[in-house]
């Protein structure tokens, strides 16, 4: 039993000059920290909010960028006992209104005694804030006092025990930002644990990410396993790698990375966009495991991935799956190192309309068939069930509902109850995914009910369907969102269809252009297609509600 | 330079927004405006490089460079030179 203060602790007294983390930006060389500049980076955050009277046990929200402030900030409350929760940073893409009001709902929800920023910042956090919410102080990072000295003894943290929480993670969007999920010091070392030796995890490691932190991908896997395991990573901004994806495979190469966490389309994405020109001199043999997470593993993305790498050194037993939740702190299952993961062969046909998973063998010849990627087996401390309607468990094959247990689960989503008791049943998280066992191994089919998932972002259609009724000529309840897999790009394209009472064609191009650029605006979502339709296109449910997978099959046979 | 611009358009309409039958303005924003996102900026520059030899770097796909179909015609128009 341990606490991440006591784990910093331990590391820093065994090796305190050991290379703990290494930030790399596109306009400046890497900066690499020991383990104790990180730590006494940190402390001077820890004594800002020990002077701004925030007390352990607090949440404190970072509207941080990629970059020390981040990372220091992040541990410093963790070393003063508060509960650091990363909001993502306002992008050019993102109106400056709608993300105040996604900050104003995260506050009212969470309710964070601090939140720190930069100081070209606060105005627009204060813009968020109100009258008697939770906001005690707003801390900016040019007020930080560097340079103090790292006195263990007088750090707060050092009091929580291993049950409290330590770490909040909200999803996306305004739905996702009213749901964090409460993380205990306990839950977090016991997915370590697990998870660790799922990857065979050693201390000649070096983890290369560029995943952001507000996501539990980037920041379990990314960030706060490798710091508390005593491994080296290697982190790049998001923004960065988009323009630039082969750094991806250049700091490989040149930190000799051994592990990554990406989502599907990014094996797409790399394999179609980098040139040959990028890659000179890169030697990809040290990767020993490249683990395709976040949103569905397709056997094609890492087939193209594969292909294009295997010159510069890819081992293909280094192309490995995850399915993962913040819910269980990150993995729920990782597949067997040392060889593929499992790939199916199913009856295409019988998988889409009769919910199975037949296996080719047992098909005609005439019947097509369809790979599905196995997820990998769950860690150790993770039991997986599959359930019917009736939360009933189903045998092998069959497709329904993932639930599951385990030592790693969520204390609750924060200040909210209600979406915490819905989660559970009988003792079982209901993932809201659904998927298949066969021969112990987890697939993965589809995801919570409706959610797009694009980029490895999870998308909540109502909030993209909510911001359509806010342009001029749709009305509300006329609109419907979802998501369509592209083969190419190995990911969703988001899809809005809306009905206008004009059906004059210049009027609705222009209505799809306000569509567009209003919903992008305010949800940092790309939209691939924008349908204007006229009245009545829309299928509705009998209760007037919007049936979004009848809508989606409807757009698919008229495209 | 008429013609840059006309092959632009075709290219961003059919390949990124998938709709071969709009029309962009020539000082429509693009990317400033979300129709093209950071992951489709990358095609117009890889597309930009092996239609006309010119090469964007990635410290350069934002909204600063070029936002519309004028200002990416005049860089491509510059740098053949």
């Amino acid at each position: 039993m341990t606490t991440f203060p006591e784990r910093l602790k331990t590391l820093h007294s065994r090796t305190p000059d050991r290379v703990a983390l290494t930030l790399q930006f596109s306009n400046a060389d890497d900066l690499s920290l020991t383990v104790d500049q990180l730590l006494c980076g940190a402390s001077s955050y820890a004594r800002a909010l020990t002077l701004a009277k925030i007390q352990p046990g607090e949440v404190v929200v970072l509207i941080l960028q990629h970059g020390e402030d981040l990372v220091y900030a992040f541990w410093g409350a963790i070393l003063h006992g508060a509960i650091p929760s990363i909001m993502p940073f306002l992008t050019e893409k993102l109106s400056p209104e709608r993300y105040r009001a996604d900050l104003s709902a995260l506050i009212s929800v969470t309710r964070p005694a601090a939140i720190i920023t930069y100081p070209e910042f606060e105005a627009e956090v204060r813009g968020a804030l109100q009258e008697g919410d939770s906001v005690r102080e707003v801390i900016v990072t040019d007020k930080i006092e560097k340079q103090i000295d790292l006195e263990f003894d007088s750090l707060a943290g050092f009091q929580r025990k291993p049950e409290d929480i330590v770490i909040l993670q909200h999803s996306s969007g305004t739905t996702g930002l009213q749901k964090g999920v409460a993380l205990s010091h306990q839950a977090v070392f016991n997915q370590l644990d697990a998870y660790g030796k799922a990857l065979n995890l050693n201390e000649d490691d070096v983890v290369v990410s560029w995943l952001p932190l507000y996501h539990d991908m980037g920041l379990i896997a990314g960030f706060i396993m490798p710091i508390l395991s005593g491994i080296h990573l290697v982190l790049q901004s998001p923004f960065d790698w988009v323009r630039a994806p082969y750094k991806l495979m250049q700091s490989v190469t040149k930190y000799r990375g051994t592990l990554s966490w990406l989502p599907n389309f990014a094996y797409n994405f790399c394999a179609q966009k980098i040139r040959d020109r990028h890659l000179e001199g890169v030697d990809l043999s040290s990767w020993r495991v490249v683990t395709n997470c976040s949103e569905p593993v397709r056997w094609e993305s890492h087939q193209a991935f594969y292909e294009k790498f295997k010159s510069y050194g890819l081992k293909r037993e280094a192309l490995q799956t995850s399915y993962a939740m913040a819910e269980n702190v990150f993995a729920v299952t990782q597949s067997p190192l040392g060889g593929e993961p499992a790939v199916l062969e199913i009856d295409r046909e019988a998988f889409m309309s009769e919910r199975v998973a037949k296996l080719a063998s047992e098909m005609d010849a005439s019947q097509s068939a369809m790979k599905m990627m196995s997820s990998g087996r769950p860690l150790g401390n993770v039991k997986v069930k599959v359930l019917d309607e009736n939360r009933n468990e189903l045998p092998e094959r069959v497709i329904g509902e993932i639930a599951l247990q385990s030592d790693c689960m969520l204390t609750g989503y924060y200040h909210r109850e209600d979406a915490t008791q819905q989660a559970f049943h009988d003792g079982w998280y209901l993932t809201g995914d659904y998927g298949f066992i066969s021969d112990g191994e987890v697939f993965v089919s589809g995801r919570k009910k409706d959610m797009i998932i694009v980029g490895g972002k999870n998308v909540y259609p109502q909030d993209l369907e909510s911001l359509t009724y806010e342009v001029a000529g749709v009305h509300a309840g006329r609109s419907v969102a979802f998501g369509i897999f592209d083969e190419e790009q190995g990911t969703e394209d988001v899809v809005i269809i809306a009905e206008v009472d004009s059906e004059d064609p210049a009027e609705q191009q222009k209505v799809a252009d306000a569509i567009r650029l209003h919903v992008t605006k305010n949800s940092a979502i790309a939209l691939r297609y924008v349908k204007v339709v006229d009245p009545k296109w829309i299928l509705k449910t009998s209760s007037g509600k919007t049936a979004r997978s009848a809508n989606k099959e409807k757009f698919l046979k008229e495209m | 330079m008429d013609s840059i611009l006309e092959v632009l358009e075709k290219q961003i309409v059919s390949q990124i927004l998938k709709q071969p039958n709009r029309k962009i303005a020539v000082d429509e924003p693009l990317i400033s405006s979300g129709l093209i996102d950071s992951f489709s900026l990358m095609d117009v520059a890889l597309y930009v490089e092996d239609a006309f030899g010119v090469r964007i770097e990635d410290t350069e796909l934002n909204a600063d460079t070029f936002d519309t179909l004028t200002q990416l015609a005049a860089l491509i128009d510059s740098r053949k030179k």
